[in-house]
């Protein structure tokens, strides 16, 4: 990344990003043709322009043949020369993901999708020129358009006549005939008989006109003369004459009359005109040429982009910090120091420093959940085009922030939500008018803080979950017992046992065999908890609760011997105290106790991780921490529980190898090391036994 | 040191502007809008201009208008920096005073060299 141009490409791959998320924002915005406004639509061509201006200097060739192609469209649109229509809409979407994979095919070298690029530029095209109306599809600007190209000479006689005014735009005529030197030998005259008394001379005005020989050896063309002039072509008369005969040169021909008025015979084409009568006839100057002041203010969105190892990196040292901070306030002896009262002081505010600092880097590795939330509006607009449903997306607390890695893992099981709530939930048009609803179903996806915690809910006011048919799915797929008496709650909650799909059809959408279950085992995954709520006709609501951060864990120590371990406190359901005669043994080894009516495994930390314990005493303390993970309980034996507190977890595959039933480690305020029990694993493993 | 105010939206362009005139040795200052850019320029006395035409806020022609108003920008160099398909927004832009033009997109090199000769 040192090349700066390396880091320029990668300056506007962000942008682009940005362009097409923008683009998109506002295409959902409107989403109805008839409501667009001419601000929207500028937005969106601004955006296209960019990608457009960006991927030119970069060389991205596709991507500027394809962003030319909807910038004229937009273009054609904001200036009212041709309606927004659902087409131009439906084609601007699928432009969309045209960009995306252009963007993706320079950035990462993708494949491009040239079948589905060049359908889309086609309908692009189409849409441009209606057959009625001329071609205007090609990329060709009119600068580069067959101009008639003046005869090549390497002799000419020029005659530069500026505007009085010209210095007003910042242009001194000696510029160009400097550059005009660039092409050849030039000698140069200088009218000066115009100039003015110096009662009526304005210093600011130019009142010379010059002629200039021009002899070069290479041939020099009269668009090469053009271009010279090219910026004060408006600003100033030209004569540009070829000079073949050498007497010519003697007595030169025709003179622009002085003072300035425009000339009276033209032998060669003109030169000014040329330009402005190619660019008329097809581009009537636009209704609203100047670009309106943008009133909302844009979402000033100033971040800079660091290194995701940087910040973890900073994020362990204030774990240490942390630590050190708990080792000294264990000296927190007053007999033992007499200065104590002082020290306590500075230990108290170094402990609310740290705090805050700790919450203040934890939120650097905070995203808003919109990052998320973002893509769910395109995805329902599709699937609802697909289903033939009306469906509206309404999304609550999008800046609500959440943990970078809690975000990425979450896209998967919030898809599969929102899919089902599309797919099964939400009832089609007329099925919703007949039950008295409105037309448009919604589906709302809600985000915000709640005492650590941060709450996610996918809501719609469909149909709610059809109690019946689950139960009869659950009994055929032997999930419960034909018999089971179970309340509606209880049934409502059987979707997410492993194995479970009500889909009658497997669609497109949902139902490919991946249920529930694997959503609440993604969801338990990030250590958080998913619940449903839903109510026959009015609704279904999931309600998924995750923690801030994956980086911080609330635990519950515990000791078996010497050995502290910490368990999530997520996964412990109680801890309760057995007599040694409540556990069922078989032969030496301890396998069950009743618990709440059933038969649970019991499992010896001790032995599993080969720890100095008194047995027999262990057992006769008798206190077991009952644990659940997917719906499965076990009981561990301890010899004491401690407190419970939020630890920093650390790897334990980057500080040493990763170890069956632990998920991790950290240091405690003394400085010891305690280990983080897997739950889930474990479970796993006492029941394969 | 010549002092040069460049105006663009897109970050990408303005660095890539600022990047190739600071290696020439100019002082290069940027600014994201045309609103941006005016504030800038009042504030100083650049030596030469360059701004964008597709803006946010405050678009290059308005900018560039407001900015030839300005006593101490009667005679600067101003240049827009223009697609090529922007003949119209080429002739808006001269009306409101621009000195000239740059094609997006640009090879460093001719940027140089249409600053050089601007600046001389």
């Amino acid at each position: 990344m040192s090349d700066p141009l390396e880091r320029f490409r990668a300056v506007f791959f962000d942008e682009s990003a940005e362009a097409i998320d923008a683009i998109e924002r506002n295409l959902l915005d409107v989403d109805d043709a008839s409501t667009m406004d001419a601000e929207t639509i500028n937005d969106i061509f601004r955006s296209a322009h960019s990608l457009k201006g960006g991927s030119a200097t970069f060389g991205m060739g596709s991507l500027t043949e394809f962003t030319h192609v909807m910038e004229t469209l937009l273009d054609k649109v904001r200036s009212g020369q041709l309606r927004i229509s659902q087409e131009i809409l439906d084609c601007l979407f699928s432009s969309l993901d045209v960009l995306r994979n252009l963007v993706a095919h320079y950035q990462f070298d993708d494949a491009i999708n040239q079948a589905g690029m060049q359908r889309v530029k086609t309908e692009l095209e189409h849409l441009l020129a209606p057959p009625s109306s001329g071609q205007m599809v090609a990329a060709n600007s009119p600068e580069t358009s067959d101009v008639p190209a003046g005869p090549a000479g390497s002799e000419w006689l020029i005659e530069f006549a500026p505007d009085p005014g010209i210095m007003m735009t910042g242009n001194d005529p000696l510029r160009y005939i400097d550059e005009l030197a660039e092409l050849g030998d030039i000698s140069v005259t200088c009218k000066t008989s115009a100039i003015p008394d110096f009662e009526q001379l304005d210093p600011t005005h130019i009142y010379c006109l010059w002629q200039i020989s021009l002899k070069s050896e290479n041939s020099v063309s009269e668009e090469d003369l053009k271009d010279v002039f090219m910026w004060i072509e408006d600003e100033a008369e030209f004569q540009f004459t070829p000079i073949n005969n050498p007497e010519d040169v003697a007595s030169p021909a025709p003179v622009i009359p002085e003072p300035v008025i425009p000339p009276s015979e033209e032998p060669s084409p003109p030169v000014s005109a040329t330009e402005q009568e190619l660019a008329q006839p097809e581009n009537p100057q636009p209704q609203d040429a100047s670009v309106p002041v943008k009133s909302k203010a844009k979402r000033a969105a100033q971040s800079i982009r660091v290194d995701l190892e940087k910040i973890d990196s900073l994020i362990n040292l204030l774990g240490e910090l942390v630590i050190t901070q708990s080792m000294l306030s264990i000296y927190g002896d007053e007999e033992k120091y007499p200065q104590f009262e002082r020290l306590s002081e500075g230990l108290s505010q170094l402990e609310r420093h740290t705090r805050d600092l700790q919450e203040g880097v934890m939120r650097i590795r905070m995203l808003p959940i919109d990052f998320c939330f973002s893509r769910f509006p395109r995805m329902v607009r599709d699937l609802s085009k697909q289903l033939d449903k009306s469906i509206a997306v309404q999304i609550i607390g999008e800046n609500t922030e959440v943990d970078k890695t809690v975000i990425e893992e979450l896209n998967d099981p919030l898809v599969h939500l929102v899919r089902n709530s599309v797919d099964h939930g939400l009832e089609d048009r007329s099925t919703r008018l007949a039950k008295g609803k409105p037309e448009t179903g919604t589906v709302t996806l809600k985000a915000f803080h709640q005492v650590g915690n941060i709450i996610i809910e996918i809501a719609d006011d469909g149909a709610g979950l059809n109690t019946e048919r689950i139960k009869a799915k659950a009994i055929e797929k032997g999930v419960i017992k034909a018999n089971a008496n179970l309340t509606e709650q209880a049934i409502h909650e059987l979707i997410f046992a492993p194995g479970f799909s009500t889909a009658e059809a497997v669609t497109d959408l949902s139902g490919r065999g991946v249920g529930m279950d694997v959503v609440k085992r993604n969801i338990r995954a990030l250590g958080g908890t998913i619940d449903v709520r839903s109510i026959a006709d009015e609704g279904t609501t999931f309600t998924i609760r995750l923690p801030l951060t994956l980086a911080i864990l609330d635990g519950q120590l515990l000791k078996v011997g010497q050995e502290t371990y910490i368990i999530p406190m997520l996964s412990i359901i109680e801890s309760i105290q057995l007599k040694p005669e409540d556990i069922n043994k078989v032969g030496n080894r301890d396998v069950s106790f009743k618990w709440r009516g059933n038969f649970i495994p019991i499992l010896n930390l001790a032995a599993l991780f080969g720890c100095q314990v008194d047995h027999q005493q262990l057992v006769e303390t008798g206190l077991v921490v009952v644990v659940e993970s997917d719906g499965k309980q076990c009981g561990i034996l301890v010899s004491e529980l401690n407190n419970h507190q939020q630890v920093v977890v650390k790897s334990l595959e980057a500080n040493y190898a990763k170890v069956q039933g632990l998920s991790g480690a950290t240091i405690l305020g003394d400085g010891s090391v305690a280990l983080i029990i897997d739950v889930g694993a474990i479970i796993s493993r006492v029941r394969m036994h | 040191m010549k002092k040069i105010l460049t105006v663009d939206d897109s970050a990408s362009m303005r660095a890539m502007v600022a990047f190739t005139l600071k290696a020439q040795g100019f002082d290069v200052t940027e600014a994201v809008n045309g609103q941006e850019g005016l504030d800038k320029a009042m504030g100083d006395n650049f030596d030469l201009v360059i701004s964008d035409v597709n803006m946010p806020i405050m678009d290059g022609i308005q900018f560039i208008s407001a900015l030839r108003k300005a006593d101490n920008y009667r005679f600067t160099p101003i240049l827009m920096l223009t697609t090529e398909s922007g003949l119209e927004k080429k002739q808006e832009g001269k009306a409101a005073g621009a000195t000239g033009w740059i094609v997006k997109p640009f090879d460093p090199q001719k940027l140089v060299a249409v600053v050089n000769k601007v600046l001389k």
